[in-house]
């Protein structure tokens, strides 16, 4: 007879297959991504494990015919552009989310549900399409295109493909309904009479706005940011259709390694580069979080 | 006092030495006392006194850190929740919001494979009992609050438990229907003839519902006893605190035997009063009830000269508060004669109370 | 009105209706040419369903629906199957020792750019072996959607009342039965949830499928790739449309579920 509803042994059982499929999957292959960014390069692609860190060197410098080290900004460009492209378009976001979150938190609650749904409803909608869809508009023949030239504006633009805005647009617009619910989420909860008691004690509305609904949102925020910066570093997709073969992001770089380019070590270095990236940003924000815990804490 | 706690009574649930501490926390200190066959029994406290933790111990959703239940005479330690003939009414009443009515009290009976008529016949005398059975095909979010009430009950009371466990049941709804659901309570449990065990803080619940209460502090008893005992005869400073209201004045012993304690009080005054727990030499505190002092005062009992300081008109009483030579009174006076003029503020006055009706106890 | 006039702010209406239209004007416009007429997408020809039939009897794009359902019907139904219970663990379970660290490893897919999650699988077939297309997809698919079935039937048991377990639990129901008669009727909707949201996540992945792409197992994404890198067409305009509407059909299902309480 069991003492528990629930005993221990159960616990392990639950949890086993979803952890043992992590470890298997996941964690166990990440540890091999390390290897094989300090193995040597394959003949025939792939890797032979023989101990170097040229991946690593690969990424700042060229070696040349004598194997004299020359610097060489071309990865490093990439690795910028992404964290550029990624910090830009979670900041674009952020700003875009707030009106609208607040706007929809104002309405009646069947509105306040189907604008909730249409803002989720992309989300839903291929990735692949909605890229795509992009390529119509900013296309050298594309909608925006003719319309300019409709308008007589522009003659004959340049596209506006294969640019970092064009990027920017893409990225802003696959990942901003992951900024918009977690905003929506904390305006949700923030208690109307504070709004009201800011104004009872003469706060205008943008004194309101900045010091008591802004601060309080700030959680929302920063969960969203996450949500969004986070497969903004590793985004493929929109750098490859949107920013084409000249403007790269890590993930169509690493993506490359590992496909025409057949440089396995070299795709490993830069996965664990990306990695770094994002575990650093997740534990700066998680050391965030712990001190205001902390901090409320004390009051 | 009771016919029910008189004589041999058969014991529904022994629980010896029993005590629950979560990590270092010391929720309940050990504890051993007797609930008997067809009694209501209540279990009050402030939150945090571990009356909760032991009514779920009783359940089987927490495991004793030491000691036994037991359960009509058998040990009930280590048996899961669905092997013990207990049931619980839920604080929240738990009615499983995707069943209708019918279904929720048929449920326990379901599990314990009583067969379709049998069940069908106890389904619709529980919903009779409790004045559901024109609802039995609802959901219970169609229900108001006191309707979910009377469903948990039924669903609680179909299987016959050897004991019901009630959990605040009474804290979810407003003023009246408390009262109201009060005497059902009670009706309910006089006529099943099942041992209630009832879990409140609310005082006032308890006098009123209770053969026996237990009163919990601290994770400790306080005092077991019937309500007029805890409400009369308070067994310690907490105890008369914590039920009703009452004055206290710190008193200095000067003698005590078995019964009496011989005291002098703040106004000069040395009295002979019965005490618990009073050691000669000693502090302790007088507690005398607001109701127990008489305004104005009547012959042959312990007079004492005052002030009034404020005067506040509750309808069927007036509470005033006294200021004698430097401590403050509070006196309860019934307003028996209609339109009673209210004794102003500043007014001089003199109030009495009988010999027997402070108690001193020990601090 | 004067609590409504305090909280709204002049513009949010307009910028919030702007921001609106810029979500749907694309794929307004995709759905909008896949009915031209004219070869040239951006020419309009008239109006036809032209693109719509070709799409159907293209056999390239039919293989790669079946593959990208086979893999993520059987994704959908692992990951949801080993997400409950892992849920049931985490949220209900008495003294489960390193929840944090166990719940964190339930969501590591989350927390890696998905590149890296392809990058690590594909490393790991190929020290395998394993050169079955099928066989590769799935098991990767499934890795990745566990936290995605995960996290709405985590929301859905944290939301439930634990009084009511305890309530069937007292009314003599055992373990299972107190599972099948009360918790899992009540957590259905976040299973339901759950699994749709893991098989989009999986119909809908390109990144670890596109770097998988071998041994003959082209999933959808994947095949739509391979066409706008031979140029945008009307075709692909139509197919996008197809895969927009069925899309939106599960995404609606999905919403009313879970706002069904």
């Amino acid at each position: 007879m069991k003492p528990r509803p629930k005993s221990p042994g159960w616990n392990v059982l639950g949890l086993l297959p979803a952890q043992l499929i992590m470890l298997l999957t996941l964690i166990i292959p990440v540890g091999i991504i390390v290897l094989v960014s300090f193995s040597t390069r394959g003949p025939y692609g792939g890797f032979d494990f023989v101990f170097t860190t040229a991946p690593y060197k690969q990424i700042l410098f060229n070696e040349g015919w004598t194997g004299e080290l020359e610097f060489n900004p071309q990865y490093l460009i990439v690795v910028g552009r992404t964290l550029v492209l990624s910090l830009v378009t979670t900041a674009i976001c952020t700003v875009l989310s707030f009106p609208v979150a607040y706007f929809i938190s104002l309405q009646r609650a069947s509105v306040k549900m189907m604008l909730i749904y249409l803002v989720t409803l992309p989300f839903w909608v291929s990735m692949i399409v909605r890229v795509y869809s992009w390529i119509i508009i900013l296309g050298n023949d594309g909608v925006i295109a003719k319309a300019l030239r409709a308008l007589g504006l522009v003659d004959n633009m340049g596209s506006l493909l294969f640019t970092d805005t064009a990027m920017l647009v893409g990225l802003v617009y696959s990942y901003i309904p992951l900024m918009i619910l977690p905003v929506f989420a904390s305006i949700e909860k923030l208690d109307s009479a504070l709004v009201e008691a800011s104004h009872d004690l003469y706060g205008s509305r943008l004194t309101t706005l900045r010091r008591v609904i802004l601060p309080l949102c700030k959680p929302g925020m920063m969960a969203g940011a996450i949500l969004v910066f986070v497969p903004c570093l590793g985004a493929v997709l929109e750098p490859t259709l949107l920013g084409g073969g000249k403007t790269m992001m890590m993930g169509n770089l690493i993506q490359l390694q590992f496909g025409a380019a057949r440089n396995w070590p070299l795709g490993a270095a830069i996965s664990i580069v990306l990695m770094s990236a994002v575990l650093i940003f997740l534990m700066w924000r998680g050391l965030q979080a712990v001190r205001r815990e902390g901090r409320e804490g004390d009051v | 006092m009771d016919m029910n706690c008189s004589l041999q009574q058969k014991k529904a649930v022994e629980i010896k030495g029993v005590s629950k501490a979560f990590g270092t926390y010391q929720a309940l200190k050990p504890v051993t006392f007797d609930i008997y066959e067809n009694e209501f029994f209540t279990l009050l406290g402030p939150s945090g006194c571990g009356k909760t933790t032991l009514l779920r111990m009783i359940a089987g959703f927490e495991q004793p850190s030491t000691g036994e239940i037991s359960l009509r005479g058998s040990n009930i330690q280590g048996q899961p929740p669905h092997r013990r003939r207990v049931n619980t009414v839920f604080q929240s009443y738990a009615l499983f919001p995707h069943m209708t009515l019918e279904q929720n009290v048929a449920f326990g009976l379901e599990n314990l494979g009583w067969a379709k008529d049998k069940r069908e016949a106890r389904v619709a005398d529980m919903l009779r009992l409790v004045h559901m059975d024109k609802l039995a095909a609802r959901k219970p979010q169609q229900l108001s609050g006191g309707q979910r009430q009377r469903i948990a009950l039924a669903r609680a009371l179909a299987p016959e438990p050897e004991v019901l466990l009630l959990d605040e049941p009474l804290s979810a709804l407003d003023l009246k229907l408390r009262q109201a659901m009060r005497d059902e309570l009670r009706t309910l449990q006089r006529q099943t003839g099942i041992t209630f065990v009832f879990v409140t803080h609310d005082q006032e619940e308890a006098l009123d519902m209770s053969d026996r209460i237990c009163v919990l502090g601290d994770g400790e008893i306080q005092q077991l006893g019937t309500p007029a005992d805890v409400y009369e005869e308070p067994s310690n400073r907490f105890v008369a605190d914590f039920i009703g209201e009452t004055n206290f004045l710190d008193a200095e012993v000067i003698s005590v035997d078995s019964e009496r304690a011989t005291v002098s009080i703040p106004f000069g005054m040395t009295l002979s009063v019965p005490h618990k727990g009073a050691v000669a030499g000693g502090k302790a505190v007088m507690s005398i009830r607001p109701e127990k002092i008489n305004l104005p005062s009547q012959d042959g009992q312990i007079s004492v000269d005052g002030t009034i300081v404020s005067a506040n008109y509750l309808g069927g009483y007036t509470h005033y508060v006294v200021e004698t030579g430097g401590t403050q009174l509070r006196v309860s006076k019934r307003n028996s004669v209609s339109r009673d003029r209210m004794l102003e503020i500043g007014r001089p006055i003199t109030v009495s109370f009988a010999a027997e009706s402070p108690r001193v106890l020990g601090a | 009105m004067s609590d409504a006039n305090v909280r709204r702010y002049p513009g949010f209406n307009l910028f919030s209706l702007l921001f609106f239209v810029y979500l749907y004007l694309p794929i307004a416009v995709v759905i909008f040419y896949s009915f031209n007429a004219n070869r040239i997408v951006a020419n309009w020809g008239g109006f036809s369903l032209h693109w719509y039939t070709t799409a159907l009897s293209n056999t390239a794009l039919m293989d790669a629906v079946k593959t990208s359902l086979l893999v993520a019907s059987i994704a959908t139904m692992v990951s949801t199957v080993v997400a409950l219970m892992a849920a049931l663990v985490l949220v209900r379970g008495r003294e489960v020792r390193f929840r944090r660290v166990s719940e964190t490893v339930v969501n590591l897919p989350l927390l890696l750019p998905e590149i890296v999650v392809a990058v690590a699988v594909l490393i790991l077939f190929s020290q395998l072996g394993l050169t079955n297309g099928l066989l590769k997809l799935t098991i990767a698919h499934t890795t990745f959607c566990i936290p995605f079935a995960f996290l709405p039937i985590r929301a859905r048991l944290q939301g439930m009342d634990a009084d009511l377990e305890e309530a069937a639990r007292d009314l003599y129901a055992s373990s299972w039965v107190a599972f099948r008669r009360v918790t899992l009727p009540l957590i259905l909707p976040g299973v339901f949830a759950g699994a749709m949201l893991a098989f989009v996540i999986s119909m809908d992945d390109f990144i670890t499928s596109s770097l998988l792409n071998s041994g003959g197992a082209t999933t959808l994404p994947v095949y739509i790739f391979s066409l706008i890198k031979q140029g945008v067409s009307p075709q692909l305009n139509a197919i996008s449309t197809l895969i927009m509407i069925v899309s939106v059909a599960l995404a609606t299902v999905a919403f009313l579920l879970q706002r069904r309480q």
